[in-house]
């Protein structure tokens, strides 16, 4: 069974670009785009790795962590924040919430799916 | 005006004030009659020991003498003596230096205030970039979508058994992206464009804004209203582009009206060439509160002799909804300003009427007296929540009298981004700028 990662992004091109990427690599890719929302459909059914954008519609990437790590489902869910966001202050505010990795856009693909892979079996 | 006219002039005055002869004052100091002659005339250049000797034999000071174009250098010179801690031996000879070299002087001079002009600027820019909404939303813009062209692009590039279909989608998806970054890069050009040359003078970005740049086209006193002009009557308002700009220009232009028919401005005038900006004295002629009497005299100070007058109003979380800035004390476009200003400690003391010195901090750190008070507005109804607003006046440095001077002198900031006092213990984050004092 293919694992599966959570891809919360609301650009849909990035969306698809990275589904493509992952998904040749044998990953099962869901995406989820509203912010608002984002806590109760990781916590539904919390998926191997979840990708996380910073700033989203409804509610920052930086909450959305923040209430993720605190409740036991989703404690130790392994998050890579990708994020434009590239300010010291917000790498500090991500690694404060308990985030697993931490990218820049723009990003490289070989660095996504290293990243993702290794936090998989972490 | 030659550049020691006025030097000259003075040795002149000097000479026959204490009756002294010119050759005899020459031969005093080792020059010629003929020598002295064009110097008194103002046809050379004087500076250095030929000042001081003629200073002594006149019995003056030398600066007294060179007071002027040449003070105004020295000045200058030792302020940025101060501001690079300047060796004193080296202080001691700036006059000669001067002297020797007008020139170079003035070009010092000139960089000295370029360099503080720029850091200015710097900070005034640092500030929009951090907070400016427009901009932080553009580069974000771009870079999501320059995230998207990139990966695709890599796609296309990494993977040459890409199924067609699937090639298809990408390179309609590299299209569009491109389309939207060049729409974002037009965008964000035609947005700095706008501002290029001057960074003081930035694009109106809110409301608030808007009618900030409304009232310092009009030196902040709306003379129509004083007349009892209606707001609606009110001109250039078209500069007042959102609906939302217009509404808080109408609640302005109410509240000034008001302010004009309770305190009179021929009334507040006689108040102030009697006392001086005495904000109390003129709560409590009127019968109006301190904050309406601050916001009268900042109306109306281009009308009132006692110089620039500054004042700042914010509610109850911080934010500042009222700007009228006076120069050396800078204050933030966007975000939190400095949490010691005096506007800030009235927070803490509700109803309270505050009066501090203090000093700005930058190269040429200035003094100014300021008066704040924070003020619960009477409820309308029950089980509202309090509206707590705060005003701060401020004034330059003359309006410091003697008795007041012996009051405690309160280092404050803009922000702690642009601040240089790396000691401050209300520092929220580290400074842009070099440690200072």
């Amino acid at each position: 069974m293919p694992k599966r990662v959570l891809l919360v992004e609301d650009e849909p091109n990035i969306i698809e670009a990275i589904r493509f990427i992952l998904s040749r690599d044998g990953w099962d890719v869901r995406s989820h785009s509203d912010g608002a929302t984002a806590v109760a459909t990781v916590t539904a059914m919390p998926p191997d790795v979840l990708i996380l954008d910073a700033m989203l519609p409804g509610r920052s990437g930086f909450d959305i962590l923040k209430d993720l790590r605190s409740q036991p489902e989703t404690s130790a869910l392994p998050v890579l924040m990708l994020t434009a966001k590239g300010q010291v202050k917000d790498r500090e505010m991500a690694e404060a919430y308990g985030v697993s990795e931490f990218m820049t856009k723009p990003f490289s693909n070989a660095d996504v799916l290293a990243t993702v892979n290794a936090l998989a079996v972490k | 005006m030659p550049r020691s006219a006025l030097t000259g002039t003075r040795i002149r005055e000097r000479r026959l004030m204490l009756s002294i002869r010119q050759g005899v004052l020459a031969q005093t100091v080792g020059i010629s009659s003929s020598y002295l002659n064009l110097i008194e005339h103002n046809r050379r250049r004087i500076g250095g020991k030929v000042l001081i000797d003629l200073a002594a034999a006149l019995d003056v000071d030398p600066t007294s003498l060179s007071q002027g174009v040449e003070g105004a250098v020295l000045d200058t010179l030792r302020e940025a003596a101060d501001d690079h801690d300047m060796a004193s031996e080296d202080l001691t000879r700036l006059e000669e230096f001067v002297g020797r070299f007008p020139g170079l002087a003035d070009l010092l001079v000139s960089l000295y205030r370029r360099s503080n002009d720029l850091d200015r600027a710097v900070g005034e820019l640092s500030d929009r970039l951090t907070h400016d909404p427009f901009l932080s939303a553009s580069m974000h813009e771009v870079l999501s979508t320059v995230t998207a062209i990139r990966s695709t692009a890599s796609i296309l590039r990494d993977t040459p058994d890409i199924d067609p279909e699937w090639r298809g989608r990408f390179q309609r998806n590299i299209h569009e992206e491109s389309v939207r970054l060049a729409e974002s890069a037009d965008a964000l050009v035609q947005y700095l464009d706008a501002d290029s040359g001057d960074a003081s003078s930035v694009t109106a970005t809110t409301p608030h804004e808007e009618l900030d740049t409304y009232l310092a086209g009009h030196e902040y006193h709306l003379a129509p209203l004083e007349t009892g002009q209606q707001a609606a009557q009110m001109p250039d308002t078209s500069r007042l582009k959102s609906s939302a700009g217009q509404s808080l220009a109408r609640d302005y232009f109410d509240r000034y009206r008001h302010d004009a028919v309770a305190m009179p401005l021929d009334r507040v005038q006689s108040i102030v060439a009697e006392m001086g900006a005495a904000p109390m004295a003129i709560a409590q002629h009127f019968g109006v509160d301190l904050i309406s009497a601050f916001r009268r005299l900042a109306s109306i100070a281009a009308t009132l002799t006692i110089g620039p007058v500054g004042l700042v109003i914010c509610d109850a979380s911080g934010t500042l909804t009222f700007r009228k800035p006076i120069d050396g004390f800078p204050l933030p476009r966007y975000g939190a300003a400095c949490p010691l200003w005096t506007l800030y400690q009235s927070l803490t003391q509700p109803s309270v009427p505050l009066r501090r010195i203090v000093a700005m901090a930058g190269r040429n750190p200035k003094r100014f007296l300021t008066y704040a008070i924070s003020q619960l507005s009477l409820p309308t109804a029950f089980d509202q929540p309090p509206v707590i607003q705060a005003a701060m006046l401020i004034l330059p440095d003359t309006a410091i009298s003697d008795d007041l001077g012996v009051l405690p002198e309160t280092p404050v900031g803009t922000s702690c981004r642009i601040c240089a006092r790396a000691a401050c213990a209300a520092r929220r984050e580290p400074s842009i700028l070099a440690q200072g004092s």
